[in-house]
């Protein structure tokens, strides 16, 4: 292995590829986040279709060089149309013996391996655990690997610089996304501008940082580190103007532009929790677009004032993870008896309890259905990648504003922190979200209903003549009175259900794609979107029949999912967690389903769900 | 424009109200009825929020906007209620087990952020709608329901609380001290920031003459203190006591024999912070209980920072656009 590194020179040849996965894996002190992202705005300049991954521990630092330390960054770049981050990693650079350990046995056979060896000392193969040096065992001997004195280069490299070896050995990450660039054919503008800006005013950063950029690049031109380079072609995306982004990025974009097109202030009650913080950190920024961020004492505060600003007329958001959804639960109901139009966010990560805080899972659906106490229900939206939260945030204020009740919207860790190119949307097709105040004092009643959606009125504090009371006690309807009546609650518990159940008049029709009838459908909701597209469309490729519907709207469902459902022989549905979609759709549906479950704290592979799609399918792989 | 007079008739609705017969919550929701008319705010802009307890009922017998949320976080709602619309007149209503034991966190937080609106605490001692429990004020060795051998749980000082948790306006009054405790309500009011008022308000049902000796006629006027910014302390029937400084340590002293009204204490609402606590920790049977505003200071309000800094950084900014946001960024063309 280590003789291809040092080769005699040949000829250099440029191949062309469909799709390439980088893992980029060091020490959380190594900068690989940052390193992923910059090759992400590279790639996306060019044109590329792709899908990013980061992973990275639940510790902000973890002792520098043990495996809990590791954090890494996947980005699956394509000339075609792509749907997730990829399965197994083309390339992985690890920057460490750690990194190498937690990131190896993802990396495909005959896979691309670059090593920092530098870093491959005894005490560092003590911290990763290695009993022997990986890099002389043979272990390897699956993957091409190429050896990098990475941390001398780069200390050679910016020697002219003065800086102390701590900065220098700071930079090393941008030697190694020079490599990169080189190996993939792609221009360094990008990055080198980048570094302009963000060093702005320290111009000896600038220079270093720049320095080791160009040093990787050159180091590989130089010595000819690989016998072939790559090029992966601008795929053809529809036509319009894109940006990256990442699913908790578009849902405070998502929740801005609600903002404006229904005329309602957005009022954001949060409180900091894994993986949600980002959507506060966000929003708090956006000051001069009227919008209020109030980071409370607790979940429960967060929760309790954005329902009271929800009474005085605003457009009421309060943002969590699991744990914290658990805590606004009583909130909610109560939101549900004064039926108060707030949308509560739930990014969703491993659990129960602390779980696996910067990791991905699926298995709150059942406690947004049914989380709270008695017969409370909740409009239950989901968002299925990093760019349709956007519409996801826009859609679950409509629904609030419009029916007059909690809307509850599932994302996850891995849309949270997942970046796809978004398509921007055209702001005057954005539809307006109608909302009316009650200012009309004859025939007021705080409990009378819209005849078709059963909302009742909002009559905000400060309207003359429309003084009224709510509360968490029973109501009387119409009059919104205090009323233990037996069969009055019975009504009350009905219209409330009814109300929500009405919500399907006001959604989309489910569309399935692929075989639109026939021997399996593939049903899945949430983040789970990118790997069934792709496993289904290969699949279709290799001559399957199957089909793919993937829920928006999981209370109520639309209204033809029995329909739908009844088309198909068989059921498959993937999700990461043990079963709650499946459940569902089993008691609603009376359906026998297949499941796929995944619970490991990371999303599924399209290969996964295409295996799956065989076996069912009875092909043998 | 001016505002209609208002009457307490305009504030009282149309709900049979529900509390047993003799409870000191009568006299507090007179009081509020009475007061509310006289404070120049339309009556639209009144919003009174409450938790859960017999306190909490307040609200549906309050003609004005109304809130009746969950156990111990109507300073959530209400602070919501405020921030969205700093116009309103926010008015809470909460007990000593709403509004300390599990509301706790969300009244300190409340007051630390001095959000401009009305803390009333009804503080009987005692849980009432949940039958006879001992609360966070209840008196170490209290026989309750729930504590048939005498409570093992220290209590609380609300006022020490409210204090300590950075309190701008920290007051007290008894139930049915009438006028004492309406004129202690319009200065809560009128003061911008978080007002807190601990109201001694008896449960005949569970705790019966718990404040016997703070409202009894025959005995008040010797276990109370009224403080009156920059007044003397004097107390006493015949107002022949009053409250001298020895050292750092207050003392009760009788007028006369050489002890003038200029030895005793000046009540200052803006003193320090030993002194508010001094006054806190003062109560019979040492001390008459003060009752007023013990401490009154002016500190920003958080809605009006809120406000302020959207204001400013919509000035710098230029307010926002929609398309520009959206638009913004690393964005690139696909043709």
């Amino acid at each position: 292995m280590e003789a291809q590194a040092t080769q005699t020179p040949t000829e250099r040849s440029v191949e062309k590829l469909e799709r390439v996965v980088i893992r980029f894996a060091g020490d959380s002190g190594d900068g690989m986040q940052l390193t992923g992202m910059q090759f992400t705005s590279t790639a996306a300049a060019i044109g590329n279709d792709l899908a990013t991954l980061p992973d990275f521990p639940a510790e902000i630092r973890a002792p520098a060089g043990t495996l809990p330390g590791v954090s890494g960054f996947q980005i699956n770049f394509s000339s075609e149309e792509i749907f997730t981050p990829g399965d197994a990693p083309d390339v992985l650079v690890a920057m460490n013996p750690a990194a190498l350990k937690t990131n190896i046995r993802d990396l495909r056979r005959n896979g691309l391996l670059i090593v920092n060896t530098d870093a491959f000392g005894a005490a560092d193969l003590k911290k990763a655990e290695y009993a022997v040096n990986p890099l002389e065992d043979g272990s390897l001997d699956g993957y091409r690997v190429i050896p990098v004195e990475l941390t001398r280069l780069n200390r050679k490299a910016l020697l002219q610089t003065g800086l102390p070896t701590r900065s220098v050995d700071r930079c090393k990450n941008f030697f190694a996304l020079g490599m990169m660039y080189y190996l993939y054919n792609r221009p360094l503008d990008v990055s080198m501008g980048w570094i302009e800006h963000k060093f702005a005013g320290k111009p000896d950063l600038v220079q270093a940082n720049q320095l080791a950029l160009k040093a990787g690049y050159a180091f590989c031109e130089a010595t000819e580190l690989f016998q072939t380079t790559y090029e992966v072609p601008p795929a053809a995306l529809e036509p319009g103007t894109y940006r990256n982004i990442n699913g908790n990025q578009a849902l405070a974009l998502g929740f801005i532009a609600a903002s404006f097109r229904s005329g309602l202030k957005l009022f954001q009650g949060s409180y900091p929790i894994t993986p949600a913080s980002d959507v506060l950190h966000e929003l708090s920024g956006y000051k001069n677009y009227g919008v209020v961020t109030f980071q409370a004492e607790d979940e429960i505060g967060a929760i309790g004032a954005a329902i009271g600003a929800a009474f005085a007329g605003k457009l009421a958001i309060t943002t969590t993870s699991g744990p914290g959804l658990s805590l606004k639960q009583e909130f909610m109901g109560l939101a549900v008896m004064v039926e108060l139009p707030i949308v509560v966010v739930d990014i969703q990560r491993g659990g129960p309890s602390t779980g696996l805080p910067t990791k991905t899972e699926q298995a709150d659906l059942l406690q947004a259905m049914f989380g709270r106490h008695s017969e409370s229900p909740c409009i239950v939206l989901a968002a299925r990648s990093p760019a349709d939260c956007f519409d996801a945030a826009f859609e679950a204020s409509r629904l609030a504003l419009t029916h007059m009740t909690p809307v509850i919207l599932l994302t996850d860790g891995f849309l949270a922190t997942g970046a796809e190119p978004w398509k921007l949307p055209e702001i005057e097709a954005l539809p307006r979200i109608e909302v009316e105040f009650r200012k009309e004092h004859a025939g007021f009643l705080p409990y009378a209903r819209d005849p078709q959606t059963l909302a009742r009125p909002w009559a905000i504090p400060g309207t003359p003549d429309l003084e009224h009371r709510i509360g968490g006690l029973e109501k009387s309807d119409g009059s919104g009175n205090v009323d233990y009546d037996p069969l009055n609650h019975e009504r009350m518990i009905r219209i409330r259900e009814e109300k929500v159940r009405r919500v399907a008049n006001d959604i989309p029709l489910a569309e399935t794609s692929g075989d639109s009838e026939g021997d399996l459908l593939v049903l899945g909701w949430g983040s789970t979107y990118g790997a069934i597209n792709g496993a289904v469309r290969r699949a279709r490729k290799d001559g399957l029949g199957v089909g793919m519907l993937h829920l928006r709207h999981l209370n109520p469902f639309p209204r033809n999912l029995g329909e739908v459902l009844a088309r198909y022989r068989r059921v498959l549905i993937p999700e990461n967690n043990t079963g709650q979609l499946a459940l569902l759709i089993q008691g609603r549906f009376l359906r026998e389903v297949i499941q796929l479950n995944k619970i490991q704290g990371q999303p599924f592979k399209e290969s996964e769900v295409l295996d799956k799609i065989r076996e069912v399918a009875g092909v043998r792989s | 424009m001016s505002a209609p007079t208002l009457t307490k008739k305009d504030f009282i609705t149309d709900q049979e109200v529900r509390w047993c017969p003799g409870c000191g919550d009568y006299a507090i929701l007179s009081a509020v009825q009475q007061v509310l008319p006289t404070l120049g705010i339309p009556r639209e802009n009144f919003v009174v929020v409450s938790g859960i307890g017999c306190s909490s009922r307040l609200p549906y017998y309050v003609n004005t906007y109304g809130f009746h949320t969950i156990h111990g976080r109507a300073p959530s709602v209400a602070t919501g209620i405020k921030i969205a619309n700093p116009e309103l007149s926010v008015w809470i209503a909460t007990g000593d087990g709403d509004g300390l034991s599990i509301g706790g966190n969300h009244l300190i937080h409340t007051l630390r952020r001095n959000v401009d609106l009305n803390i009333l605490l009804f503080d009987n001692r005692i849980y009432g709608l949940t039958k006879g429990q001992y609360s966070p004020t209840s008196e170490f060795g209290k026989k309750t329901k729930s504590t048939p051998f005498g409570s093992v749980d220290r209590p609380f000082n609300p006022v020490a609380l409210a204090l300590g948790a950075n309190g701008t306006f920290v007051a007290r009054s008894v139930d049915v001290l009438a006028t004492h405790l309406k004129s202690t309500l319009v200065a809560a009011s009128n003061h911008k920031g978080t007002s807190f008022v601990q109201i001694f308000q008896n449960c005949n049902i569970f705790n019966d003459h718990a404040f016997d000796e703070l409202s009894d006629k025959g005995v008040r006027d010797d276990n109370i203190l009224v403080l009156e910014h920059g007044q003397p302390m004097i107390f006493g029937k015949s107002r022949d006591r009053g409250i001298r400084l020895k050292g750092s340590e207050p003392e009760v002293v009788k007028l006369g024999n050489g002890v003038k009204e200029r030895d005793l204490l000046i009540h200052d609402e803006h003193g320090s912070w030993s002194y508010a606590f001094m006054l806190a920790h003062m109560e019979p049977p040492e001390f008459p209980m003060p009752l007023g505003v013990i401490r009154r200071v002016d500190a920003p309000t958080v809605e009006s920072a809120i406000a302020e800094q959207i204001r400013a950084i919509t000035a710098h900014k230029g307010a926002g656009d929609l398309h520009k946001l959206i638009y913004s960024g690393e964005i690139w063309e696909v043709k």
